[in-house]
Parts: C-alpha cells; structure tokens; sequence
C-alpha cells in the first residue's frame, strides 16, 4: 500500500460558540486545513466526515463548493473521527484517489449524555431506574481498577490538574484556567471517585485532516505527517463496557487492547518507541486504565507515574499535550480527530507553550466510546 | 411493596425470595441477563439466578438522570448502583439498597431485594447481607 501522510490539519476552537452551527465549525476547520495544506477546496477529490448529534457532513458541500467529489458521511458513535480518518486513508493508500478529507464536527446540549435505550438495543427498565449512564459506567470501571490495583483518588486528581494546566498552553482548549489539586478533589461527586472536575462534559467543536500519498506530499513540498498505522476495533467477548446491564463471569479481552495491539503491529513499533500520546480522557480514570491497556505501563504503575510527573510535557511520556477530553470538552464526532490533529502540531513542532521538548518522532492516538470501541492511531515524522 | 407495580415483566421470579431471571444459551450455556426478548430470546432458556453474590463494583449516582429515560421521583436523592458477581452465572447492574458508600467493600456478600424506586414501581436491587 501507498505510504499516506497528514498534510494539513485545521480546527475550529472546542467549548462553546453559541454563533456558529456543528457545520459551520466543520467548514471552518476544512478551510485552515485547507489554508494549512496550501490547497484549494477543488483538489479534494474525496472526502469522509461525520458528526454524532450536530448533522450530516456532506452538506459542508453547499458552503465548500460543488465539485463533485464523492463525499461519505460516517456515523460510528465516538469513533466516527477515527472512522472517517481511517476511510479517508485507505482511499488513498489504495490508489483510488490522491487527496482526501476527513473531517468531524459535533454541537451537543449541556449535560450529560442523554442516551435512549431503545437506541442501544437495550430494555426501557434500565434507564427507567436511573441505570444508563456513560458516566457510572466510567466511575465503576476506575473504582473496581482503583482497589485492585493502588491507584489513589490523589492520582486522579492529578490526571485533571495536569489536564487543565496543559489546557492553559493550547489555543484550541475550551478549559483555559489552571484549576488547583485541592479544588478538584472537593469539588461536588458526580458519581464516586469522580468530583465534577474529574469529568468532560460534552462540547462543541470541529477538526479536518487533509492527507495526501507521499508521492503527492512531496510534489506539493508539504509538511507531511506519516500516518504509520490506524486500527479500529469493536469489543470482544468478556469486555466491560458502556450500557452493560451484565456482563459475563468469563472476563475476557478489551477493544482497546485489540487495537492497540494491531496498530503497533502494523507500524512495527512498540509502545517503548512513543515519544507523545493522546489517550482518551473522558475522565480522569479513563486516561489512568488506558496508559495500560495501550501498552505504556503494567496495571498499578500510573499512581507512581502521576507522582513522578512522567505524563507532563517535559515527562517520559507527555499525555494529552492539549489538555485532553477534560480540557477540551468532548464533541463526539470530533474529539478522536482532535487527538490526531494535536499529534500532527506535536510532530511538526509547531506546538508553542506546550510543545513537547526534544523533536518528537512518533505520537499515538487512542479515542474510546460507547458501546465498547477504539480507535489508535500511530504518526511518525 | 406489594402494591407496586414492577418496572418490567419477567424480571425476576414471583416467589417469597424473588430471583432474578437470566437466559441461558441453549449451547454456549453461557448465562446473560436480562433474558434476551425477540428472536434472540429462541437460543436462550429462561433460568433463575442465585438470590446472592459478591459486589465487584459500585458508584453513587449524585446527580438527577434526565428523564425521559429516568422514570425515578422528581424531588432527588443520590443513590448508589453497582455491580454484583452471581458466582459461575453472570455479572449484574443493579441498585444497591440499604448501605452508604463507606460500607462498600470489593468481594463483599450481597443479597436480592425489590425497592419502590418511584412511586409505585418496583424494580430489584441488592444490599449488603446482614451480619
């Protein structure tokens, strides 16, 4: 297959912009990418989008110009970014085309995520009894991970202090003031171990990604980003998920580690190889489990991770260089390409107050979601 | 509490000490629950679950669920959920009745019980057993 890169990436500031639509955020990102890219709309020649509450992408067109290209919505849950990354990628690395978009943009009310059982192929009695929320999900996943492995509520303290000083450095963060340890951990339950500051809440936003076949990034003389590998995967049996009314007795394995394990397979290189990381931070406990289920640390270690400060910009491994989830805010269909639009910045050094030291070569992606799905994605420069 | 009506039929078992109904795969024998309903439900057997288990997880619900879906009273009280390991069957969601969060301890006895969720409704949940 064609080696693909990223060769411009645009975004449209997450939080909220109450004068702009979904789409409109989406248009915007398209055109930095675009700008970004130093190409006009009529060299895309297809394009991949999505967003999960906020529309559907193709009409960007009516804004974008109608060209005529082949433009496929994608609607794939929290990994429609991821998705559309993917099928944007394979359309070139497969020859079909040269240049492709993939874009993601959402807009979704304040407050948690008001899911409908029917939806999730689920009973009306779970949610009737005040069951079906993503939120409890994610509590209890980090409380059982919490007692059988070590990791202290100061720790997940520190995973949302670090979250909202690095969102202090990044001009597209919705969550731009530092918010203090103490302050975090008292601040209000949402649902135990987890105070409100632990959590994201669901936001607005938009990101595009402009890739290109080598052959074509070198002609155009861009600042290309390899992507080395990109892998979705969907759970597999004994998983703990999202909306699980049981699950069985026979734990089994994780969609993250599946896909994590196949993304660095396909780019030959391990987790020891990985200079910067975005994983999923939906809460605090979310970024904890997965530095282990993607192959940074064995279960227990992020409590002396934290406290050793190996996740901070200057660390070992900076997590969630742009403040992550927790300080951006989470709009479904854009927050995976968000990670992967941070790791192109990261990768070109183009990072400002939060640019990792040293010339990072390698940068992995890892976005989580309902009902039980990853997606990763491996850059090299 | 024998009034209330219970928030879904064939939930649990009409009995003194109710239990839980799973579906037991016809070949896998794998135990899921609830018992699955439409054409899934064919390749299952519809079977009692234990009465008691061990807690693997748990959280508090601290905030009011939006309704629809959430059909609980609308003046709010925090309550706790988790979920209980029923040894060799399955692994349920339920609320958790009768404790504070401080009484919560991984591995620690659970029995069944029905709760008045709102007003009038029933539904199952688990409580630590008394010692």
């Amino acid at each position: 297959m064609t080696t693909v890169q990223i060769i411009g990436a645009g975004i449209h500031p997450f939080g909220r912009t109450d004068s702009r639509t979904g789409r409109d955020q989406g248009v915007f990102a398209v055109r930095q990418a675009l700008s970004d890219a130093g190409l006009e709309w009529t060299d895309i020649e297809c394009a991949y989008g999505g967003s999960e509450g906020a529309g559907n992408a193709d009409i960007m067109v009516n804004e974008l110009g109608l060209t005529g290209l082949p433009f496929i919505n994608v609607s794939n849950g929290c990994a429609t970014g991821g998705s559309a990354l993917a099928s944007a990628r394979n359309a070139v690395a497969s020859g079909q085309c040269d240049i492709a978009l993939a874009v993601g943009f959402d807009k979704h009310p304040r407050g948690a995520f008001n899911a409908k059982p029917g939806d999730w192929g689920l009973p009306e009695w779970y949610g009737e009894t005040g069951m079906m929320l993503t939120t409890q999900f994610f509590a209890m996943k980090i409380q059982r991970y919490m007692q059988l492995h070590g990791i202290s509520r100061r720790t997940l303290g520190m995973v949302a202090e670090k979250a909202f000083r690095n969102g202090t450095l990044c001009e597209h963060a919705w969550r731009r003031s530092p918010v203090d340890l103490d302050t975090i951990l008292n601040a209000p339950m949402v649902n135990d171990p987890l105070t409100k500051y632990m959590f994201c809440s669901p936001a607005e936003g938009a990101v595009a990604l402009i890739i290109a076949s080598e052959k074509k990034a070198r002609e155009l003389g861009a600042d290309g980003v390899t992507i080395a590998s990109i892998a979705v995967r969907t759970r597999p049996p004994g998983s703990f998920e999202v909306f699980a009314p049981a699950i069985s007795v026979e734990r089994g394995g994780k969609p993250t580690e599946l896909a994590s394990q196949a993304a660095y397979e396909a780019a030959g290189i391990g987790p020891e190889d990985i200079d910067v990381a975005q994983l999923q931070d939906t809460e605090s406990g979310a970024e904890i489990m997965h530095m282990a289920e993607n192959g940074f640390c064995a279960d227990g270690e992020q409590e002396q991770w934290l406290a050793e400060g190996r996740t901070e910009l200057n660390g070992k491994l900076p997590v969630n260089t742009d403040g992550g989830c927790l300080a951006c805010g989470e709009p479904i269909g854009a927050s995976g390409l968000r990670q992967v639009y941070e790791n192109t910045v990261q990768l070109r050094g183009r990072g400002g107050e939060r640019q990792v030291p040293g010339n990072p070569k390698t940068a992995y992606s890892h976005v989580y979601g309902a009902p039980g799905l990853s997606a990763v994605a491996i850059l090299e420069r | 509490m024998s009034i209330a009506i219970p928030v879904a039929e064939g939930l649990w078992t009409d009995e003194a000490e109710p239990r839980l109904i799973g579906g037991q795969h016809r070949i896998t024998s794998e135990i899921v629950f609830p018992m699955p309903q439409g054409d899934a439900a064919q390749h299952f057997e519809a079977v009692p679950l234990s009465r008691t288990g061990t807690l693997w997880s748990w959280t508090s619900q601290d905030f009011r669920p939006k309704s629809p879906p959430y059909a609980g009273p609308e003046a709010f009280t925090p309550f706790l959920i988790g979920y209980v390991e029923l040894p060799g069957q399955v692994i349920v969601e339920t609320r958790i009745e009768g404790a504070v969060l401080a009484d919560l301890k991984l591995g620690m006895a659970m029995e069944l019980v029905l709760i008045e969720f709102a007003p009038g409704r029933s539904t199952f949940a688990f409580r630590p057993v008394p010692s």
